[in-house]
């Protein structure tokens, strides 16, 4: 171990600009903080709901295209003009298409969307529960009788040489 | 029930054929849900003459083409020579707008490419393509006489796209006007 303090407070400058550099790497991620915490906290949270549509399976908060930006940008500006986060959706879904949303709107087109995975939980369930009791009305089969236990015996007992030849002897 | 054994079949073919549509659409072409509604309005000052200015009402009574470019969108490397052939053509004005772009790459451009445009507005910022909800460059609006959006093209045109979708519509558009 070098015992040389000059060496030593050159390792812990090189750590500590280490360290600052991931967070600065990280924060590449985050939107820049504004003057107002509360208000970038809302940004990063309606962002976190939106669609990029560059890179399309990234939210608008994740992502560092051009139009994420201005969409964050836009989010920004309207929600500090006091609009609420309905309008700021609204507006983009106008402009971008329900495309925009993680969360698709319930309508019409989107009812199969929705309603699909219940309706095929509750057909799956269904077709079960039918085999399941149709198997229960059959008529269980017959107890054996005495002559049918003793062939049953018989077939059990004999050495299995006999019904597989083709098995190396040991 | 002796197809019994089909069902699983059926099923599969079933899924198989939902799989093979979804392998031919083409998740970047988002539908718009400007089409059939009138066109964002603007006003933007001209590539060639900054002083002069171009907006959406001058082209009032005519069939066009609003066309979303760049000089460092690739693509729209693609349909130059498309666009170059429409004018020639003359079917239709295509209007450029040169999006999120500078003034001497955009001239640049048109100076090594050819100039396929009737005008060319500038959207530095991209600030009128964000109202005509622009996400990928180049797009391609068709807009009636009355200022609305008839269509919306997603990527560079092609000859295939201009021969049986763009110019059918553009001249029913232009027998109704």
């Amino acid at each position: 171990m070098p015992a040389d303090p000059a060496l030593r407070m050159l390792r812990a400058g090189v750590l500590a600009l280490t360290c600052l550099a991931g967070a600065a790497l990280a924060a590449d991620e985050a939107v820049p903080i504004g003057e107002d915490p509360a208000l970038e906290a809302r940004v990063l949270d309606l962002s976190h709901k939106l669609r990029c549509l560059v890179c399309q399976n990234q939210s608008v908060a994740e992502s560092n295209a051009p139009l994420a930006l201005d969409m964050r940008s836009q989010v920004r500006e309207q929600l500090a003009a006091g609009k609420s986060e309905q309008e700021v959706v609204d507006f983009l879904v106008a402009r971008f298409g329900d495309f925009v949303v993680f969360k698709p709107p319930f309508r019409a087109s989107t009812l199969l969307l929705w309603l699909g995975p219940g309706v095929l939980l509750v057909v799956g369930l269904g077709g079960l529960a039918w085999r399941l009791r149709r198997r229960m009305a059959e008529a269980p089969p017959a107890p054996l009788d005495e002559a049918e236990r003793a062939r049953a015996r018989a077939l059990l007992a004999e050495p299995p040489a006999t019904h597989s030849p083709e098995e190396p002897r040991s | 029930m002796k197809a019994k054994f089909l069902v699983p079949l059926a099923l599969f073919l079933l899924l198989a054929g939902f799989l093979a549509y979804g392998l031919k659409l083409n998740p970047r072409e988002v539908p718009s849900p400007l089409v059939d509604k009138p066109a964002p309005a603007f006003r933007v000052a001209q590539l060639q003459s900054p002083e002069a200015s171009f907006a959406l009402e001058d082209m009032r009574g005519k069939v066009w083409l609003l066309n979303v470019w760049a000089s460092w969108c690739v693509s729209c490397r693609a349909e130059h020579p498309v666009l170059l052939e429409l004018k020639q053509r003359g079917v239709v004005p295509v209007v450029g707008l040169n999006y999120k772009d500078t003034v001497p790459d955009a001239l640049g451009y048109l100076a090594q490419h050819g100039n396929p445009f009737a005008t060319i507005g500038v959207d530095p910022q991209g600030a009128v393509g964000f109202e005509y909800g622009v996400y990928g460059t180049p797009e391609t609006f068709l807009i009636d006489a009355n200022g609305v959006i008839r269509y919306k093209h997603i990527g560079p045109l092609t000859r295939d796209t201009l021969d049986k979708v763009l110019l059918p519509k553009i001249a029913e558009l232009s027998r109704a006007g």
